[in-house]
């Protein structure tokens, strides 16, 4: 007999197409490649409507701000003539606390307007916030479903301090241990409701991101006469990274360079009920940015309008110490008391503007909401209480799960940068693999991957020919 | 006063039921995840009068009537910032003396 879990899973393509009002099966072309500008484009809505859809829910237009005395803490410690210009886009002022509000915004306009009654969202992030306050505004009912739990029934402060503001925006939070039989149980209330899927990777949520990127452009042009030089994005499931991205595009800043960094969580296993509290930061880390940069498709909708590497020309990594030493610095610095997990990009800019020269830019194009359970101090006190040692130190010596080392001085903030061939080959691998056995790419196929992957044909044809050897 | 142990018909109550149990759970999870049973929770409007670990049907947010176990009455919130950290104590004061002095050596 099928277990519950397998039935419901084998009738997911049918449950999502009337979730999503969108069927995905128009744009693929072969087992491996599908057309990601068309699937992008089938909404029908231009930049331009995002952003008056987006004034309407009250989200986007952000404070651009110039990190002066951070800028000049970098350059004190960089090389002469280095030391880059940082800006951040506040994004903790959108409705919700951050740019997920962006995201959300849009989703829920679509659902609005296709007549569903109300709306699904799998997330323990600040997703489900932004989900939860533009269905209050929109009259729509809302699930949010979040892994929130250890077996004990110890919540991560994070994810308790969002299971609140969910439920203060009137949201039915259903609370679960971990396991990632939560998405079979989004599927299950999906079909039990009829209620919209305002998944995190559909193209409409990450069209919303897009606003927040030709913003950026724009505002750093007015106010520098340039674009940007680079803009660090903190990378998870990859939307942010691919949004962005896009919108800058749009607007014409061809020449910016898109780094992507995480917090390295490195051996904690996703699925671990034991590692689930020895981990201080619930999103913007290795653990959900590698294995969705390398095989998007593994999301919760058909195909994955976040494909990040698409986009990214280099991808960093710093450790959880480093972030709550920045998140730390900014308070006292910058005059901003923001959350940790948003301040992974910021972290990743200190190390970068030092490399950078002093006429550079560098945006770090988020900030989130902080408060009880999310703030650095709760995250750290909580990580003492589960038996992880916290103390000061160099950075490079941090075991995630096992140590936190806060940085004695700035210096000792150093982003790694993660070995990109590597991620390249790993999603050529899975394309694949998920293609089936035998299965014999077409030329159609390696152009495809060549754009997934930001290469050229030639390189994924060495892949190619490299994994058939293996 | 001893602590309340039991709610009456339209108090806003939590129940918890397991959604699989560990021979129901999804295939390849790591073993202490897949030794144990997969939890929920939810909060609603309790049906009738319930004493913790009763089963009581709710209704939630959504309007959803959900039956569980009643596993918490008048649920709040209580995570916190928590103490200092002293690690961190020194970050401040630190970062604004280098900063003084940077802008000194500039003038």
């Amino acid at each position: 007999m099928a277990s519950r879990v397998d039935e419901i899973s084998a009738r997911k393509g049918e449950i999502m197409l009337r979730a999503l009002g969108m069927d995905y099966s128009e744009f693929e072309r072969t087992p491996i490649a599908f057309d990601y500008e068309g699937m992008m484009a089938a909404h029908g809505y231009s930049l331009d409507d995002i952003t008056r859809i987006q004034t309407k829910a009250g989200v986007g237009n952000t404070p651009l701000l110039e990190l002066r005395n951070l800028t000049d803490l970098v350059r004190s410690m960089s090389e002469p003539g280095h030391g880059a210009r940082i800006f951040v886009k506040d994004e903790a002022a959108n409705m919700a606390g951050s740019f997920k509000d962006r995201r959300a915004s849009v989703s829920i306009h679509v659902a609005k307007k296709k007549g569903y009654e109300g709306v699904v969202a799998a997330t323990s992030g600040n997703y489900g916030a932004a989900v939860s306050s533009q269905a209050a505004r929109n009259n729509l009912k809302c699930i949010i479903c979040q892994e929130a739990f250890d077996s004990r029934h110890v919540g991560q402060p994070e994810i308790i301090e969002k299971s609140r503001i969910c439920e203060a925006f009137g949201a039915e939070v259903i609370q679960m241990t971990v396991g990632p039989e939560l998405f079979f149980h989004m599927l299950e209330l999906l079909d039990s409701t009829g209620y919209f899927a305002a998944s995190l990777y559909s193209s409409f949520g990450v069209s919303g991101i897009e606003t927040l990127g030709a913003e950026l452009a724009r505002e750093m042009t007015a106010l520098t006469g340039a674009p940007p030089t680079a803009v660090v994005v903190t990378h998870a499931g990859g939307g942010n990274t691919t949004g962005t991205a896009r919108g800058l595009r749009r607007a014409g800043a061809l020449d910016t360079q898109i780094i992507s960094a995480s917090v390295d969580l490195s051996g904690l296993h996703m699925a671990s009920d034991d590692d689930f509290n020895r981990k201080s930061f619930t999103t913007g880390h290795t653990g959900f940015g590698v294995p969705f940069a390398t095989w998007p498709d593994r999301a919760d909708v058909p195909r994955n309008a976040a494909r990040s590497l698409r986009y990214m020309d280099r991808y960093l990594t710093v450790s959880q110490g480093e972030v709550f030493y920045v998140t730390e610095a900014m308070c006292k610095l910058e005059g901003l008391e923001r959350g940790p997990s948003g301040n992974t990009a910021m972290t990743a800019a200190i190390s970068l503007a030092r490399e950078m020269p002093r006429d550079a830019t560098v945006v770090v194009q988020e900030t989130e909401y902080t408060g009880a359970g999310k703030h650095h101090w709760a995250q750290l006190n909580f990580a003492r209480q589960m038996g992880v040692e916290v103390r000061s130190g160099d950075p490079a010596e941090n075991v995630p799960g096992k140590s936190i080392v806060i940085p004695e001085r700035p210096e000792q903030i150093r982003a790694k940068d993660f070995d990109m061939a590597k991620m390249r080959r790993s999603y050529v691998r899975n394309a694949l693999q998920h293609a089936g056995a035998g299965y014999v790419p077409t030329a159609g196929d390696i152009e495809f991957l060549a754009a997934d992957t930001n290469s050229d044909a030639a390189s994924v044809e060495a892949i190619v020919a490299a994994l058939k050897e293996a | 006063m001893a602590e309340k142990k039991s709610c009456a018909s339209g108090d806003w109550v939590e129940v918890e039921w397991v959604l699989l149990t560990p021979e129901e759970r999804a295939a390849g999870l790591p073993a202490e995840t897949a030794n144990k049973p997969l939890t929920v929770w939810v909060k609603g409007f309790a049906q009738a009068e319930a004493a913790v670990g009763d089963e009581l049907t709710v209704e939630t947010m959504t309007g959803r009537l959900v039956a569980g176990r009643l596993s918490d009455l008048e649920p709040g919130y209580f995570h916190t910032f928590g103490k200092p950290i002293p690690e961190l104590a020194h970050v401040g004061a630190d970062l604004r003396e280098r900063l003084a002095a940077y802008l000194k050596a500039g003038e």
